[in-house]
């Protein structure tokens, strides 16, 4: 790749090289990435290489939203992005909201409302859940259930998941009288 | 409270029937707490599974060395490479730790590798060479019955014969009936993981997520050939479970990569391996024969039931006992004749799931049910509710119920709670069948509704020693302090025996702190599986013999330190207190002497085998649950969406509500699952849906709302009066559904699940009666007559 | 060599130029399922992700160019009112985190039989702006996709934009799915007619080995259509559903069977076309 201009990695073919290294934006913090091979997501790198395994693994297809972050403020699946793909873009996982307080009625509301079971696909829902209540305060229960459609839930059958965010609506809805 | 009142009843302030939350939850909403896949150890290699393509192969030769060839590559085994036992399995051993000779089905395992990354872990297992011969695959269990042989155990796995009453008595109203269920897969969100680490005794510890470490303990210690005590398993989180993580899947792979590597081996199936990498539920063929009297009352159920187990038995032989002995349904009925198969075939191996059994059988009946109704002209509700078992009746297995048997009370509980008003206004579009794929118009769809009810076992039967074991640690801190250190086997797999183990502390020994030790098999005896809706009545069982005994030794020593007879010393929320002079002593203080360590194993009473005739008391104890559900049929798509289902459920008592209610929707979940989408898609026996693109589960917009009412009859055997709760919800919800949608369309639709095609391209083949006005309202609850 | 990450068309193509084997990623949404199923390993990949020449779109009073990068989301949120049946098409694609992830230029190069804004595209007569290094070339949708997953992109070039003729009248998408959301259609259909031009318009999805026009189907309601007022026989619009459904050639699979999904056409085509009339009468 001799004429590209940034974020240019050198390395071999091979996944045990030793030479990609980059950094990522991660939680507000840049961490160094050493030793990824090309094909390695971004859910991959998070969970095995920068030890924040929060993000989940539950289908690595797009298909249940487990491992559900925020790239550069939208919600996105970890597990369709190429980790190297992700070099200069501000990256915010389940424990960044965590550390950050930022989703916090959205996590105690999902534990008062009985929306955790098994908990696998919880963190996912955090994230979606804070982006979605970010953009849409007052959704309503249809747009709750078409913008929770991505994240799949075995345990629960969503009721409780619903209710938690109500709950949280009833929260902030009060915070802002 | 210690020290607050001089009542002289325990007071109860927490504890068993509050909506207590999961101590868990926390770190779970957190992305904190460790599930078996987070796990990760320095210097650790990653481990990958090489698994046949074909369905029915000869092995002529497995070679290893390419993979070991590839640099990062620290280990390849295979068959040979098994030091003890080539074999595993839940009741018989008859499943290969790697196929070595003969492959039984897609994907059975051949080889695994461990490498330094995981890619290339994967890239070796590819590199492994092996030369199969094709064998022609037996796939339909019916050829298998008349097949040679495909393992030296034989294809037949169990037949269950139940002759009970008079076979030759026949009733002056007969339907019979075919019906198919399909192969659904658990689904569980957390795919199949866990971390070996070699110990420097030789031994290994395993961390894993399991539904029950000992028995898991047990099978592996037997192929590694190390005594049992050198394998300590330790319960990892558990991403969900429902039946998959009983048997055996990377454990014994696992142990064998870490101990021949002497490192570390983390291994993670992806999605797809996780499909090859549990059982199933078993696919059936059930053909049933219903006779009644002119008034309505059951005379006879006849039924044929074929259940496909796949290539190893795992646990098809309780499973499809279970389905011989529900297979009429929780109805009284004199006269019985079952014949139920469970049979060896190339398909994918089949074992437990949610339902266990009662789900396949629950098609059958509640559709003959159905099929009853209409040809007596009578109310299926009033059916139903005519022949609803009652305590003190008899099961088909001559077994009289002697707990609690609200089958009226859970029919007229689902029925009586409120209909849908009407189509969701604010965006009619996505409500519609089709959902977001904005397919049908309101036009285009009827309305249906269906009711069904369903009955299945609590904890293990047959005469199996069913035992959970406790330990509770009490000691208290410099400053006072008294914490419960519980100690016990139990898988918790989302389910929320954790919480429910802080309610029984708190219930039986007063307000301490409690700690849950890590689950594992060195510091306790075994719990039993995570399984049979169990874990309440036994585990809690066991934890309530344990505090029981803690409340005793601190009873004894209460005397001794007021010098008065044991029997004067009354237990009161954490003190003890003379009855006869009214004084105390905190359990505080009679700690200081040194902390109490107690382990009780709680045994339910005694079952049966069933003998010949498929008579005995096999069973422990049913629990009871009605549906009804409500449904939007697209007849010229053939698309369902499932609007409300509501249930009555016999909970015998609800001991932490919220999470009865969390076990409840999600279990209506997965039976609806099974009713409308949910099948592993076979062709000659290959699997061809292991994703989560192609097997569908249901999503937030697939999910209807939910109605429950619990009846609450304490069960007089049971630990605190609780029934089991998790396994109801999904055995009657998917027939309820199916029942709504033959309403809708008018239509027979004998198989589960119902593809779109069966209701589009129908051609018009109708149920006997077509669905009519008093029906539905008698289905409405709000006309029901009951 | 591994990732090159270009932030102009001109850098991007002169990156593919250099690295024949390597892989165009867009929203990844394809690409990295089958990295993580282990059906591709990639030794070279460009990132179009901070190409802004790819982004946005643009009306005028006869065509709609929509920038190759343009996800899902963004057709949803800015294209409702130009194209509601590509944003119908793009709110049925996936979750809502794959429609924030996969792009239009994606959805067309994967050309899959079952890409969902394929058969509104097809039926607005798309052409695709593709750039290499040989210069910029159109080709219309329908030559440019010539198989299941293949297309008539030549080595090196990258989509550009896709530009639509501008929908004259109502266009209408349905998709078939075994599931409420997050599904792979079974068939779908896009429908439009133009009152002025008294034609209809009918795309079809997942019937084929690539999306397709049903063009006796399509003469058949523009000659059967009352154009004054807006509406058209019971029967004639069965029988257009029944041309769409002949004009189909599906395929039995493990997601439904060819009976089926002739079927659904033809029903979803009936349905797209009574919708057209309800919404111009």
């Amino acid at each position: 790749m001799p004429d590209s201009p940034d974020a240019h990695i050198d390395g071999s073919t091979v996944p045990w090289s030793s030479s990609n290294d980059f950094d990522l934006t991660v939680d507000g913090r840049s961490r160094r990435v050493r030793g990824s091979w090309l094909g390695e997501t971004l859910l991959y790198v998070l969970r095995e290489r920068l030890g924040l395994p929060g993000s989940k693994n539950a289908c690595e297809q797009g298909e249940c939203g487990s491992c559900s972050v925020l790239l550069d403020d939208v919600v996105v699946c970890s597990c369709l992005i190429l980790a190297a793909d992700a070099q200069g873009c501000t990256i915010r996982t389940v424990e960044g909201l965590s550390a950050s307080g930022d989703a916090a009625d959205v996590q105690d509301a999902m534990v008062r409302c009985g929306a955790v079971q098994c908990g696998f696909c919880t963190p996912g829902l955090v994230v979606a859940i804070y982006d979605l209540l970010r953009h849409s305060p007052d959704a309503t229960d249809m747009e709750i259930r078409e913008s929770l459609s991505g994240n799949l839930c075995r345990c629960t059958g969503y009721g409780r998941i619903f209710e938690a965010v109500r709950e949280v609506q009833r929260g902030r809805s009060c915070a802002r009288l | 409270m210690p020290g607050s009142s001089g009542m002289t009843t325990r007071t109860r302030t927490t504890g068993l029937g509050k909506s207590e939350l999961r101590p868990d939850g926390i770190p779970k909403v957190r992305g904190e707490f460790a599930f078996s896949s987070d796990l990760w150890m320095d210097a650790m290699l990653w481990g990958h599974t090489l698994r046949s393509p074909h369905v029915s192969a000869r092995i002529r030769s497995v070679d290893l060395r390419p993979a070991l060839a590839i640099p990062g590559v620290r280990a390849a085994i295979a068959a040979s490479d098994v030091p003890g036992r080539p074999t595993f399995g839940l009741e018989v051993a008859d499943q290969p730790v790697f196929a070595s000779d003969v492959v039984r089905y897609h994907g059975e395992p051949i080889a695994a590798v461990a490498a330094d990354h995981p890619e290339t872990a994967r890239l070796a297992a590819r590199a492994v060479l092996v030369e199969y011969e094709l064998v022609e695959p037996v796939v339909d269990a019916e050829v298998a019955l008349r097949s040679d042989p495909l393992h030296p155990d034989g294809n037949l796995f169990r037949h269950v014969r139940i002759r009970h009453g008079d076979p030759g008595i026949v009733g002056d109203v007969v339907v019979e009936g075919t019906y198919e269920v399909g192969m659904q897969d658990q689904a569980f969100l957390g795919p199949e993981s866990g971390l070996a680490v070699p110990g420097e005794d030789g031994g290994v510890d395993l961390y894993i997520a399991t539904q029950w470490l000992h028995v898991d303990r047990d099978q592996i210690a037997a192929s590694l050939g190390l005594p049992a005590s050198l394998v300590r398993l330790h319960l990892a989180g558990v991403g969900g479970a429902f039946g998959g993580r009983e048997d055996v899947s990377l454990q014994i792979h696992l142990c064998l990569l870490a101990l021949r590597c002497g490192r570390p081996v983390k291994m993670v199936y992806s999605r797809e391996e996780s499909f090859f990498g549990h059982v199933h539920r078993h696919p059936a063929k059930m053909w049933y024969r219903h006779h009644a009297d002119y008034a309505g009352n059951l005379v006879k159920v006849e039924a044929r039931l074929v259940l496909d187990g796949g290539a190893y038995l795992s646990s098809s032989n309780a499973v499809v006992s279970n389905a011989a002995c529900f297979a009429p349904g929780p109805y009284r009925v004199a006269n019985a004749t079952i014949d139920a198969y469970a049979v060896r075939t190339n398909n994918p191996p089949c074992g437990a799931m949610r339902g266990f059994g009662s789900v396949q059988v629950c098609y059958g009946h509640e559709a003959q049910m159905d099929k009853l109704a209409a040809a007596l002209h009578v109310d299926p509700v009033d059916l139903r509710l005519r022949n609803a078992l009652r305590r003190y009746d008899r099961m088909i297995t001559g077994q009289v119920l002697t707990g609690v048997v609200p089958v009226r009370e859970v029919i007229e509980a689902a029925v009586g709670l409120p209909m849908p008003s009407g189509r969701c206004l604010e965006d009619p579009a996505l409500s519609l069948p089709g959902g977001a794929g904005l397919s049908a118009d309101v036009s285009d769809v009827s309305r249906g509704v269906g009711v069904a009810v369903s009955f299945k076992n609590i904890a293990y039967s047959e005469g199996f020693d069913d035992y959970a074991s406790a330990r509770v640690r009490l000691e208290s801190d410099d400053s006072a302090n008294v914490t419960a250190t519980v100690f016990i086997a139990t898988a918790e797999v989302g389910q929320g025996f954790v919480t429910l183990a802080g309610q029984i502390i708190a219930e039986e020994l007063g307000p301490f702190g409690v700690v849950l030790a890590q689950a594992n098999t060195s510091d306790v005896g075994s719990a039993g599986s995570s399984s049979a809706s169990r874990q309440t009545w036994m585990s809690g069982g066991a934890l309530m013999l344990a505090c029981a005994a803690v409340r005793h030794i601190l009873s004894e020593r209460a005397a001794s330190e007021l010098d008065e007879p044991a029997a004067a010393v009354a237990y009161d929320t954490g003190e003890l207190r003379s009855t006869v002079s009214g004084r105390r002593v905190t359990a505080a203080e009679l700690l200081i002497s040194g902390p109490i360590d107690v382990e009780e194993v709680y045994h339910h009473r005694p079952t049966m085998a069933l003998d010949a005739d498929g008579q005995g008391d096999a069973h422990l104890s049913l629990m009871f649950a009605a549906h009804r559900a409500v449904v939007d049929v697209d007849r010229g798509l053939g698309l369902v969406k499932v609007v409300q289902v509501s249930t009555g459920q016999d909970v015998g008592r609800a001991l932490n509500p919220l999470a009865v209610t969390g076990q409840i929707e999600g279990g209506i979940a997965q039976g609806i699952g099974l009713a409308v989408m949910e099948e592993i898609i076979l062709d000659e026996g290959r699997v061809r849906n292991a994703s989560f693109t192609d097997y569908l589960i249901p999503t937030s917009l697939d999910m209807p709302d939910v109605l429950a009412t619990l009846i609450e009859q304490p069960e007089p055997e049971a630990p605190f009066g609780a029934k089991g709760v998790g396994e109801p919800p999904t055995i009657s919800s998917g027939p309820a559904v199916l029942a709504a949608i033959r309403a809708a369309t008018g239509l027979e639709l004998t198989r589960a699940p119902v593809r779109p095609e069966h209701i589009a391209l129908s051609d018009g083949i109708h149920t006997v009666s077509d669905p009519s006005e008093d029906r539905s309202s008698m289905l409405a609850g709000d006309n029901a007559g009951l | 060599m591994a990732l090159a990450v270009p932030s102009t068309l001109d850098e991007a193509i002169d990156a593919v130029a250099g690295a024949p084997d390597a892989q165009l990623l867009a929203g990844g949404t394809d690409f990295c399922v089958q990295v993580s199923f282990g059906l591709r390993r990639p030794t070279g990949v460009v990132s179009l992700r901070r190409v802004d020449d790819l982004r946005g779109w643009s009306a005028d009073s006869d065509t709609i160019t929509i920038g190759a990068s343009t996800t899902y989301t963004a057709m949803i949120e800015q294209l409702t009112g130009l194209l509601p049946a590509l944003a119908g098409a793009a709110r049925s694609v996936g979750s809502p985190q794959i429609r924030n992830m996969g792009t239009l230029g994606g959805n067309v190069a994967t050309a899959s039989p079952a890409g969902d804004t394929l058969p509104v595209l097809l039926g607005l007569d798309a052409r695709v702006g593709l750039a290499g290094t040989t210069g910029r070339r159109s080709v219309a949708l329908h030559d440019l996709v010539t198989g299941p997953k293949r297309t008539s992109m030549l080595p090196g070039e990258i989509i550009v934009d896709v530009t639509t003729r501008r929908p004259r009248g109502p266009q209408h998408f349905l998709k078939v799915g075994t599931r409420n959301a997050m599904v792979i259609s079974i068939a779908s259909a896009a429908v439009g007619i133009d009152p002025e031009a008294e034609t209809v318009s009918c795309a079809l999805g997942s019937v084929g080995p690539v999306p397709l026009r049903a063009p006796q189907a399509e003469a058949f309601a523009a000659s059967e259509i009352d154009w004054a007022a807006m509406t058209a026989s019971d029967s004639a619009l069965a029988r257009f559903g029944s041309l769409a459904a002949s004009e189909a050639s599906p395929i039995d699979d493990h997601r439904s069977s060819a009976a089926y999904r002739r079927a659904a056409v033809a029903v979803i085509a009936e349905r797209g076309l009574r919708r057209c009339l309800r919404d111009a009468g």
